[in-house]
């Protein structure tokens, strides 16, 4: 909008619009350079050899050695399984129990669902992350210590997916569920036919919001899980980062983009979705 | 048929409810029961001591550092990457070249994991022939600094590591807010006469209202939250320097496994979020208008 109104100004101010325009596109390209400096630099890293780490010339010798190096010194590929896994299990739990529960708060008010709702939401101030003290005394009574399990169930009934979701199903006219009630379709068979096509934009905004949430959380799981078997790339990179290497920087430069590789490209192929999607779930 | 509504209404609440009971609320209760217990240690069970925990709290000078620590992290990460987010998506929205590729630049914080990030500023902070030292002696001749290991700096450190990362997520919300702004709004602002500014101040920013109250909520709870970076850059130091309330939490609860003491910690936290709750809705949603 602004550099909208800027060449919409009247004559008079002409020159003036154009320096404003010209300083915040200067503005807003120092930010997005500052923004995408540390990846750059992770990049430029990790295709040269290590005494380019900190040396910037523009012939230096390129090499894939760095990933080979890093792939070889830990155990990626089960890190990658093991996330992949957990994001799975938690957005399909998720997407079932969310579902169910914003159904029943948008459509049927019943004793005590205001209260119940309220208490839904205080998950949205008090994520499990602050509670992971009492979360991880619970995991050990219930022998789930070091498990991808517990990584993900504190996780699984989303206080800001059942927000969503209900604000999306509120939307849903009334008509629509009354028509499939005449036709004689059950209440589950109504929420799957009817609701849940259409609030699809939300599902999607939500799903892409978790999964990079999940893909990227680290403390939990870090406390959690103390194998190889259960570690997501997160914890496994903090691990490979904090002992084998030192300051490798090469290395630990190619293991870190490794480990953010599938997030950013999948932001990078479907960039217009995601930002769309945001867009029509009307999250604001 | 009422009841059988809510019956209906229970079933699809219950698998939710049960699992948010357990994870949220109550180690929420149980936190603050086990804040009356001693740690048990070796063969010596937990014993009940009433308020004293609260009372070592008090005079524990890593609490009152890592509270004070958190509470200038809290009031710089929010308002800056609250300004910068609504500057971006500005900017974004805006006829300015190359807005697509800006808004990937902008963004692409957002997913990367924060542990990586922390890998890749730790670069950039080390002394000398890190990044920022290199261009900082290119600039102006300024000499190493070692900004991680210092006590004055590495907090400033650690809030822009943390407002890099939230401010492209930040920008989303407010871009998708702008563009549902119908442009006749701004059409007739012109038309009036008014002024780029004026129209910010009276059009553009009243009706970003809500989504500046969504963005602030999750700002808030992210200052208290978002830690990652903390412990694998300073582990909290030097010298505490870096350690925030969560961080805290974690140190005394995982490394130092003193139980009593994270579990009194915990409900210090959670009394400063249930305070901010209180006060997001008495006084924010008051003067919002919200749909």
């Amino acid at each position: 909008m602004s550099a909208q109104a800027a060449s919409m100004a009247p004559d008079g101010s002409g020159l003036l619009a154009r320096l404003v325009l010209w300083f915040e596109t200067a503005a807003a390209w120092f930010l997005g350079i500052v923004w995408i400096a540390p990846l750059l630099y992770a990049v430029w890293a990790a295709i040269h050899p290590t005494g380019y780490a900190a040396r910037f010339e523009l012939l230096a010798p390129l090499t894939l050695s760095n990933f080979a190096a890093a792939w070889d010194a830990a155990p990626f590929a089960r890190y990658f399984l093991n996330t992949f896994i957990l994001v799975t299990m938690i957005l399909g739990a998720q997407l079932v129990l969310c579902t169910l529960a914003a159904f029943a708060f948008a459509r049927s008010a019943f004793f005590g669902s205001q209260v119940l709702f309220a208490l839904v939401l205080a998950q949205l101030m008090v994520m499990p992350d602050v509670l992971l003290v009492e979360n991880y005394r619970t995991m050990r009574d219930l022998g789930l210590v070091d498990t991808i399990v517990a990584i993900g169930l504190p996780y699984m009934a989303s206080a800001f997916g059942i927000f969503l979701l209900r604000q999306a199903f509120k939307q849903v006219p009334k008509e629509l569920e009354e028509a499939a009630r005449v036709e004689g379709l059950s209440t589950l068979a109504i929420l799957w036919r009817v609701y849940v096509p259409l609030a699809r934009p939300t599902y999607i905004a939500y799903g892409l919001t978790s999964v990079s949430y999940h893909w990227n959380n680290f403390l939990w799981p870090l406390v959690i899980t103390n194998t190889v078997d259960t570690r997501p790339v997160t914890v496994g990179l903090s691990v490979f980062a904090s002992t084998d290497q030192g300051i490798d920087w090469a290395i630990i430069s190619a293991a870190t983009l490794m480990s953010s590789a599938p997030l950013l490209v999948a932001f990078l192929l479907f960039q217009r979705q995601f930002v769309q999607s945001f867009m029509r779930a009307g999250i604001r | 048929m009422r009841s059988r509504a809510t019956v209906h209404a229970w079933l699809l609440l219950t698998p939710a409810l049960v699992l948010l009971a357990a994870f949220t609320h109550w180690p929420a209760v149980a936190t603050i029961w086990h804040s009356l217990f001693t740690t048990p240690r070796g063969n010596r069970p937990a014993r009940f001591i009433g308020l004293e925990n609260y009372a070592d709290l008090l005079d524990d000078p890593i609490f009152w550092q890592s509270l004070w620590n958190n509470a200038i992290y809290a009031a710089a990460t929010i308002p800056l990457s609250i300004v910068i987010a609504l500057a971006m998506a500005l900017w974004v929205n805006a006829r300015i070249p190359g807005r697509t590729a800006l808004r990937m630049a902008y963004f692409t914080p957002t997913v990367l994991p924060m542990i990586a990030v922390a890998n890749l500023w730790l670069f950039f902070y080390t002394p000398d022939y890190g990044l920022l030292d290199q261009v900082l002696r290119g600039l102006f001749g300024f000499g190493a600094t070692n900004w991680i290991g210092t006590p004055e700096t590495a907090l400033g450190a650690m809030i822009v590591v943390a407002v890099w990362k939230e401010a492209g997520f930040f920008m989303i919300f407010y871009l998708a807010a702008l563009q549902a702004i119908p442009p006749s709004l701004h059409e007739a602002a012109i038309v009036e006469g008014a002024s780029r500014a004026r129209i910010f101040w009276r059009v553009t920013l009243p009706l970003l209202g809500p989504t500046t109250l969504f963005i602030l909520v999750n700002a808030v709870i992210n200052a208290f939250r978002l830690i990652d970076h903390v412990v694998v850059m300073t582990r909290g130091g030097p010298d505490n320097a870096t350690s925030l309330l969560l961080f805290y939490i974690y140190q005394a609860g995982f490394r130092f496994w003193d139980t009593a003491l994270a579990s009194t910690l915990t409900v210090v936290l959670l009394l400063i979020l249930a305070a901010l709750a209180a006060i997001q809705f008495l006084v924010l949603e008051k003067r919002v208008h919200y749909r």
